[in-house]
């Protein structure tokens, strides 16, 4: 059985939700811990979300010294498929897996409610499963979810069709171009600030059209990394 | 022992919306003569023995790699703390 893996940091707070939607999506969850130099073999990874080290410094930026910080870096280099939610987005930009910044929401609260976005890059590890220009629903709940990266970056994405996210209908923390997510170049490693693992069964999931609770959009992104890693 | 002191800005095109937020309640006090506010960072760093060139190049070196990220802030000062 394909084995993903979930570290957790001191602070996170979604790591069992992540784990939880492994399983769901038909994989083997892993717990692993910041403090380890070891990666248990696993065949992907998920940073989850959460206040690691309680947002000291900056969001996600002691968290990315973690000792197994080392072992992420190399394996993304390598190509697996690494996934960064709300806090791991900050961790993985933080290491400089992933480009640009996340500041401050530009309204200056702390934000939280059932989010549109668009899929714009579904050859992704993480977005295989999407059709192209795909409507999804996805909880989003943050504070520093602002993506910012200077002009030469933003249009190196955009030119790249690395934004594989991007907000629709409301933008909810000022994030330059509505960016919610991007992927690296290879597309192993993707970053974005609403929550997939929260969006993974009916009855638990964000408010749809249909009906309250059931959106389940967030699975795909589970399912696409285990038929990335079924073909690879 | 001697102290390093580190400066830390966000970027001047970045909106700040704590100092913002700062900036809001001086309005509402009235009668300052300030007009705006921007909230940044101090750190100081304890320096195990005396302060040479190597010391501040490590102190700038931190500074860049951990104590600040370029994409949205700036150091603005590392200096020795007056004594």
């Amino acid at each position: 059985m394909t084995r993903i893996g979930v570290i957790t940091f001191p602070g996170s707070l979604d790591d069992r939700d992540a784990q939880r939607a492994i399983r769901l999506a038909g994989a083997e969850p892993v717990a692993l811990w910041h403090g380890n130099h070891d990666l248990e073999g696993v065949d992907a990874l998920v940073l989850p979300g959460g206040f690691s080290y309680g947002d000291y410094l900056r969001c996600g930026a002691i968290a990315s010294l973690s000792p197994i910080m080392d072992e992420v870096v190399d394996a993304a280099n390598q190509g697996m498929p690494i996934l960064g939610i709300c806090n791991g987005f900050q961790m993985l930009v933080e290491a400089r897996l992933l480009p640009g910044g996340l500041v401050r929401n530009d309204h200056g609260s702390f934000i939280c409610r059932d989010q549109r976005l668009l899929v714009e890059n579904n050859s992704t590890a993480w977005t295989n499963g999407f059709e192209s220009g795909a409507e999804i629903i996805i909880p989003l709940k943050n504070g520093e979810g602002g993506y910012i990266a200077d002009a030469e970056t933003i249009a190196r994405l955009e030119g790249e069709g690395r934004v594989v996210f991007r907000y629709l209908e409301v933008n909810p923390n000022g994030s330059l171009n509505d960016i919610a997510g991007i992927a690296n170049e290879r597309g192993n490693v993707v970053g974005l600030m609403p929550h997939p693992e929260h969006a993974t069964e009916e009855g638990f999931g964000p408010d749809t059209h249909a009906a309250m609770r059931n959106g389940t959009d967030g699975l795909t992104f589970f399912t696409s990394a285990l038929r990335t890693l079924t073909l690879a | 022992m001697p102290i390093i002191v580190v400066e830390v800005m966000p970027k001047a095109e970045l909106l700040d919306p704590a100092g913002k937020a700062v900036a809001g309640a001086l309005a509402r006090l009235g009668g300052t003569p300030f007009s705006d506010v921007r909230i940044g960072k101090r750190f100081e760093l304890t320096v195990d023995g005396p302060v040479d060139d190597a010391t501040l190049a490590a102190a700038r070196e931190l500074a860049d790699d951990l104590l600040s990220n370029s994409v949205i802030e700036d150091v603005v000062s590392v200096r020795v703390a007056d004594e």
